[in-house]
């Protein structure tokens, strides 16, 4: 493992609600231009991890952490970081689809315009992003219909297009396919893997055949720690920890 | 058991109806009653002649100068209602911290709860002599006196309809809003606003609908005076001011009895529309 790159990576990261501590010390890195799986059962803290990275946990006020997580080399938990700009560089994708009440083409143009982009440049990118997310062909004769008509298939591919218009560093995916059907999952799950090229992937999700089919790296979170990172293969076929081989078996989770 | 739920079901179901036939009977009695002030005048008088003489000989029905004075006041009262009431509902939605919002919350509503006569000897022992002293107008009692007043009763209105209304724009659009690098301002003001704004406008239109028929605030600041103002600071006399004034001593089935009561159709006319249109942008905004 030592061979590959990863600009993204957490030192020590503890994070508590309240009193609750959730996530214990977890060390783990990201991998460049690869797509790293986030699994475990429900409450393990791993929907929490992820929005760690965009310090969205920062929103609930009764939220503390401690530790670091490096972004290109930048820990973003350091005094003094500016948010907005953090936020831009790591683009986010929902459970469920959530566009804006607005055009196809301004739910795109949004992040571009907030940051002062002059209009061709957005127009360039809302295009490119469309493209990249598959979604191009299906929309090019109405980006100016309303976002919610579309299906949610291709909701969801429009948040992803949103979020890849600021050409971000890392694409993180809070259980993208949850609300999605088998069909609009399976495309999904093509497009994760044609986006690595372009992008790093963390994914969380509840559906380990997912996991399997999709990352390259698998880390398995149990009770806010994470108890085993590794290649997929390896932590499919001969995981080192009882707990990660009793969950891929089904027998919690 | 079954009795039970049958005795229960009659009695919602019958007090569904009683209020259709309160309503039924209002609307009846204003229209009967109401009707035939125009075999005295035409519609086209009755709507566009500013002279409201009802008992001189000959008696003179008009209502245009009512029918501004009304008007102004509630334009008035929008002017100064609508940004305060948005203004506190964003703040209590978006921006205030949850302790502030626990004492704000029911202090803006306690507004709502002041009775309109205590609002009405505010505008007649406060307001009024600071319009005089300060502004040098002789008439304390106007349009701007009486637009202050109601503006002020109803922001309560506008502020907690449309924070119902910011605050139940989704969790999940901030978050995307946020997720993209945009900031609190931005996204209240490009995201959660323009999602809430159905709602928005819907309370603007309530609160439109309660500064039009508002009587007691309007009858004690106007100033009473029927006639088209030319200042802001001239006295109006509104039309639910008229008929509150008037109907005391009015005999009952006289032309002008009947013209009050047209006046009332016209209040019963211009709250009717604004509610539908609240029903409108309901329907809208459910089918989207």
């Amino acid at each position: 493992m030592v061979e590959k790159k990863a600009h993204i990576k957490t030192e020590n990261l503890n994070l508590w609600f309240d009193n609750k501590h959730v996530l214990h010390n977890v060390n783990f890195p990201v991998y460049d231009k690869k797509v790293t799986a986030l699994i475990g059962p429900s409450g393990c803290g791993k929907s929490t991890l992820l929005r760690s990275f965009n310090r969205m946990n920062c929103l609930i006020p009764t939220c503390q952490t401690k530790g670091k997580i490096f972004l290109n080399g930048k820990n973003i938990y350091e005094n003094g970081q500016d948010l907005t700009q953090i936020r831009a560089q790591v683009g986010m994708v929902f459970q469920r689809p959530n566009p804006f009440p607005k055009s196809i083409y301004d739910n795109i143009a949004f992040g571009l315009k907030i940051q002062g982009k002059n209009k061709n440049f957005i127009k360039e990118k809302v295009v490119q992003s469309l493209k990249d997310a598959w979604l191009w062909d299906e929309v090019q004769d109405r980006l100016n219909a309303s976002a919610f008509s579309l299906s949610g298939g291709q909701q969801q591919r429009l948040c992803i297009a949103r979020a890849l218009a600021n050409q971000p560093d890392i694409l993180l995916l809070d259980e993208p396919t949850s609300a999605l059907d088998p069909q609009s999952t399976a495309k999904i799950e093509e497009l994760c893997l044609s986006l690595k090229e372009k992008v790093t992937i963390l994914i969380v999700t509840h559906n380990i055949a997912q996991a399997g089919r999709i990352s390259d790296y698998t880390a398995f979170m149990y009770l806010g720690e994470l108890i085993e990172f590794g290649k997929t293969e390896q932590v499919f076929t001969v995981p080192k920890n009882k707990k990660t081989e009793a969950y891929l078996e089904g027998v919690f989770g | 058991m079954k009795m039970k739920e049958k005795i229960f079901k009659i009695i919602t179901y019958s007090s569904s109806i009683m209020t259709i036939i309160f309503l039924l009977g209002i609307i009846t009695s204003i229209f009967a009653e109401g009707i035939p002030i125009f075999k005295e005048v035409n519609l086209k008088d009755f709507f566009s002649s500013p002279n409201w003489h009802p008992t001189c000989f000959p008696p003179d029905f008009g209502i245009l100068s009512l029918i501004v004075g009304s008007f102004l006041v509630t334009l008035g009262a929008l002017i100064i209602a609508v940004p305060l009431g948005i203004g506190v509902a964003i703040y209590i939605s978006e921006i205030a911290p949850f302790k502030v919002k626990e004492i704000l919350k029911p202090t803006v509503e306690l507004l709502a709860g002041i009775p309109s006569v205590v609002y009405g000897l505010f505008g007649l022992i406060f307001v009024s002599p600071l319009i005089t002293n300060l502004l040098g107008v002789p008439i304390g009692l106007n349009i701007f006196n009486a637009a202050l007043i109601l503006g002020i009763m109803i922001v309560p209105i506008i502020s907690s309809m449309s924070e119902d209304a910011l605050s139940s724009v989704p969790k999940s659009l901030r978050e995307a809003s946020y997720g993209l690098g945009a900031n609190k301002w931005e996204t209240t003001i490009k995201i959660v606003l323009p999602a809430a704004k159905s709602g928005i406008f819907s309370s603007i239109i309530l609160g439109f609908g309660r500064a039009v028929g508002e009587t007691m605030v309007v009858l004690m600041v106007a100033g009473g005076a029927a006639q088209i103002p030319d200042s802001l600071f001239d006295p109006v006399r509104p039309m639910p001011a008229t008929i509150a004034a008037e109907m005391g001593e009015t005999a009952i089935g006289t032309p002008h009895f009947h013209a009050l009561y047209g006046i009332a159709i016209v209040l019963f006319i211009i709250t009717f529309v604004s509610i539908l249109l609240i029903e409108i942008l309901r329907k809208g905004k459910s089918i989207k």
